[in-house]
């Protein structure tokens, strides 16, 4: 199921790593970067290639909040609602881009395009507020400027 | 290298990308190449000045002037008179708030001339992606020092005489923590760098490693050599950071092409190499044990610590973790000395490695002032300078009330001890700590109650569930505090809420559980009458605790101003509003769930809050 290449930056991380339970999360980070989200076949998957018992990837993919256990938009929207962030309203942007994408926070667009969650501080604080957009970062957000972000995706 | 008359430093931290500052660069290199100043002029790529909140930055050395806020339709003009006529633009340059003259210097700046950089002693000098532009400004010198001139032993001791204290929040003397590394047994061991910063409103560690990620890397090596028997280093960078993964990747690569990481390093048959760990988003993993369990591909759940990480860490070898500034200190210590060193700060380390505060420390001003940014400051300045002068006072001439100190762990401290000098006991002493630099000040504006409650919802979330105190008691906090917050708390709910906090401090296995009272302790203790006023008068002074307030609407305002635009009706989830367009309205107090909607959306300021 992992590509080719994948496949390839799996056996170089093997030799990185003196225990395969250490192959854990990277081997993790391939999957979900590869599939957008991890279900429990993916897991087995992942659980088998390193060769650990399923039960143990299981337990990493459930501690750890980045990894999706369930499926996300092709545009996966977070938004910081920690302290400075709150600070200056970041909750109302939430809702805000919930309203304009006709999504409840943590589901996904029907067209399977944009899902919406909150997150931990970004560190971006100084700009504060913030939000991330798979790995691009956009600050000193406003209802005016989050809608043009948006639109910038469709393109 | 070839010499340019003017180089133009565009600023490519995080912030400021976001704010387009690639269009910038872009613009600038256009601009430039249409006026044929190809031969005169460079575009520079820098890590982040600091100053995020006036963003885009751009600085044109060799003269130092500062525009901010770029467009990138200022810059025909920018090229045109600056470049060409040699007069900076006023418009663009940061004119102080309440006053009408710019600054052209960014060293004249107060943001910037208050500061002291150490741990940012690069930012906004070099391109982080090119390890020639670190090495040009005196990178890996220190490292070249300790590799020809010092034994393991010259290295250790002049670090124990710097009095450096670990930047990560509990500041534990660097010095000794290397020492017992050194002396525990195994001829295995680690050193690591933590790079999680998962504190709310703390964002340094990612500047440092976006600006200066060799100075991270230079450090690591020099403490691997000192502790000896070390062959590996790792980097925990929290998954959040895409952008100081990165930059981490690429000066690893660069190091090693260098040979300054990987097999007999300066010919000195010394072994090192440092490989990055992503962390997963859990704030706890920032903790050592839990880091260290994380790294071993386990959940992140801290451990009891009768035995000590240095002693039995990863994979059970004695491992030295520090954070990311204590890592960048480390460099200059070698290269200018721990009297140096001793001499900026707080206190009296030739003893006790605990009595004072050597150094700076970087924070990050974040919330309600001027400029919110990172900035470096010696031990022992106070927090006034911190928060008037170098971040300019309060935002739309509001009062202060609190400014937030260490994140979830820390606490709040009010105006009257604002004289307070920043170091690691005084902190500690009004019941907050240093913690990793997060520095969230806080407005009248602000409900002390709400915002107690807004961090312990945070170590609520973050609680890794593996001891009760920790996991049940900031439930039970957590539960009070709504209670209070919503209107039905009672005198009783205070003195069990400080006896709940007591427990968790007492019982909790590690520090997240530990210390996550602190932010309701200092509220109650410096803001008691703000939850008196909830508790008593069912009543929030800053109106912000919405259960707490009555709605109504100023009948005059809304006819004659806002000629009943009917809008508040529209956004009301209750149907609490009665009136119709052009007339006035009324709020039905019956069915108003106390939402605050029509008040965040009257343009008019018709909807009062008692
Ligand atoms: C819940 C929790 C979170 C922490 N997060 C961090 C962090 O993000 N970065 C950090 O350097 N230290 C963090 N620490 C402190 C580390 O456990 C450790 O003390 C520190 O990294 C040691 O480095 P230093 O001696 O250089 O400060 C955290 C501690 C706790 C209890
Ligand atoms: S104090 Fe909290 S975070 Fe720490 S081990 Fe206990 S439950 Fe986990
Ligand atoms: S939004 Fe304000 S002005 Fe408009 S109807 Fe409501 S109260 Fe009146
Ligand atoms: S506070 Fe909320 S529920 Fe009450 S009238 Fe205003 S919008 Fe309606
Ligand atoms: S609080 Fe939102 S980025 Fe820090």
């Amino acid at each position: 199921m992992f590509t080719e290449e994948n496949l390839k930056k799996l056996e170089a991380l093997k030799k990185q790593y003196p225990t395969s339970r250490a192959l854990t999360l990277p081997a993790l980070w391939l999957a979900q970067e590869q599939f957008g989200w991890l279900s429990e076949d993916t897991m087995k998957y992942v659980a088998e290639q390193i060769s650990v018992p399923f039960n143990h990837v299981y337990s990493v993919a459930s501690f750890y909040t980045m990894y999706n256990k369930k499926p996300v938009g092709k545009f996966h929207i977070q938004v910081c609602t920690n302290i400075s962030c709150q600070l200056l309203d970041s909750e109302k942007m939430v809702e805000f881009i919930c309203t304009k994408l006709g999504v409840k926070k943590n589901e996904i667009t029907s067209d399977g395009k944009y899902s919406v969650s909150e997150v931990e501080c970004l560190g971006s604080c100084g700009t504060a507020p913030v939000l991330q957009i798979n790995d691009d970062y956009h600050e000193k957000l406003t209802a005016e400027n989050i809608e043009s972000i948006i639109q910038s995706t469709s393109r | 290298m070839k010499n340019y008359r003017l180089q133009l430093m565009v600023c490519a931290g995080t912030g400021c990308v976001s704010n387009h500052s690639f269009e910038i660069k872009d613009a600038l290199e256009k601009e430039i190449e249409k006026q044929n100043l190809q031969n005169e002029a460079q575009v520079v790529l820098t890590g982040c000045n600091g100053f995020c909140g006036a963003g885009p930055l751009l600085v044109v050395q060799p003269d130092g002037i500062f525009y901010q806020l770029l467009k990138t339709t200022d810059i025909p003009l920018l090229v045109q008179e600056h470049l060409i006529k040699g007069r900076p633009v006023k418009k663009l340059l940061y004119t102080p708030p309440e006053e009408k003259i710019p600054i052209p210097k960014m060293m004249d700046i107060p943001f910037f001339s208050d500061q002291t950089l150490i741990a940012l002693r690069n930012r906004g000098l070099i391109d982080p992606e090119n390890i020639e532009d670190y090495i040009a400004r005196g990178g890996y010198k220190a490292l070249a020092k300790v590799l020809t001139s010092m034994t393991p032993d010259e290295v250790l001791a002049e670090i124990k005489a710097s009095g450096l204290r670990g930047r990560g929040g509990g500041g534990f003397p660097t010095g000794v923590k290397w020492e017992t590394c050194k002396r525990a047994h195994g001829d295995e061991k680690y050193v690591i760098c933590n790079a999680d910063e998962g504190d709310p409103g703390a964002f340094m560690d990612r500047s440092i490693i976006e600006g200066d990620p060799h100075a991270v890397i230079e450090g690591m090596i020099i403490g691997a050599y000192a502790i000896e028997n070390v062959r590996q280093g790792y980097i925990y960078v929290r998954m959040e950071y895409p952008l100081a993964i990165k930059r981490f990747q690429i000066a690893i690569k660069q190091a090693r092409e260098y040979g300054l990481l990987g097999e007999n390093i300066f010919d000195k048959g010394f072994n090192f190499d440092i490989e990055v760990r992503r962390g997963a988003g859990a704030f706890v993993c920032g903790e050592s044990t839990a880091l260290m369990a994380s790294i071993e591909g386990r959940p992140g759940e801290p451990r009891a610590k009768y035995i000590h990480t240095v002693e039995k860490g990863l994979w059970e070898r004695p491992t030295c973790l520090n954070n990311v500034e204590t890592w960048v200190n480390v460099p200059q210590i070698i290269l200018k000395g721990s009297k140096w060193f001793t001499s900026i700060g707080t206190g009296d380390v030739s003893i006790d490695p605990w009595g004072g505060s050597k150094g700076t420390k970087v924070f990050s001003l974040a919330g309600k002032v001027n400029n919110t940014g990172l900035v470096e400051v010696p031990m022992g300045i106070t927090l006034r300078e911190i928060i008037y002068i170098i971040g300019g006072g309060i935002r739309d001439g509001k009062k202060f009330k609190a400014v937030q100190t260490g994140g979830p762990s820390g606490g709040f401290i009010p105006e009257s001890m604002l004289d307070l000098t920043v170091d690691f006991e005084e902190l500690t002493k009004v019941g907050s700590m240093m913690g990793s630099g997060g520095m969230v000040v806080t407005d009248e504006g602000n409900c002390m109650v709400d915002m107690a409650k807004y961090f312990l919802k945070f170590t609520q979330d973050e609680s890794c569930g593996k001891c009760i105190p920790c996991r049940e008691g900031t439930k039970r906090m957590l539960d009070i505090l709504e209670k209070i917050t919503n209107g039905d708390g009672t005198e009783e709910d205070l003195i069990l809420l400080e006896e709940l906090s007591n427990m968790i401090v007492e019982s909790s296995l590690c520090a997240l559980g530990g210390s996550a009272p602190n932010p309701v302790l200092t509220t109650l203790k410096y803001f008691r009458e703000e939850y008196e006023a909830h508790v008593n008068d069912k009543k929030c002074p800053a109106r912000i605790c919405c259960q707490l307030n009555t709605y109504t609407i100023d009948e005059k305002i809304c006819l004659e101003i806002g000629h009943g635009c009917d809008v508040c009706k529209k956004y009301c989830p209750d149907g609490a509003i009665i009136g119709e367009i052009k007339k006035v309205h009324y709020i039905d107090p019956a069915k108003c769930s106390k939402c605050g909607a029509c008040y965040d959306v009257c343009n008019f300021n018709a909807v009062n809050i008692q």
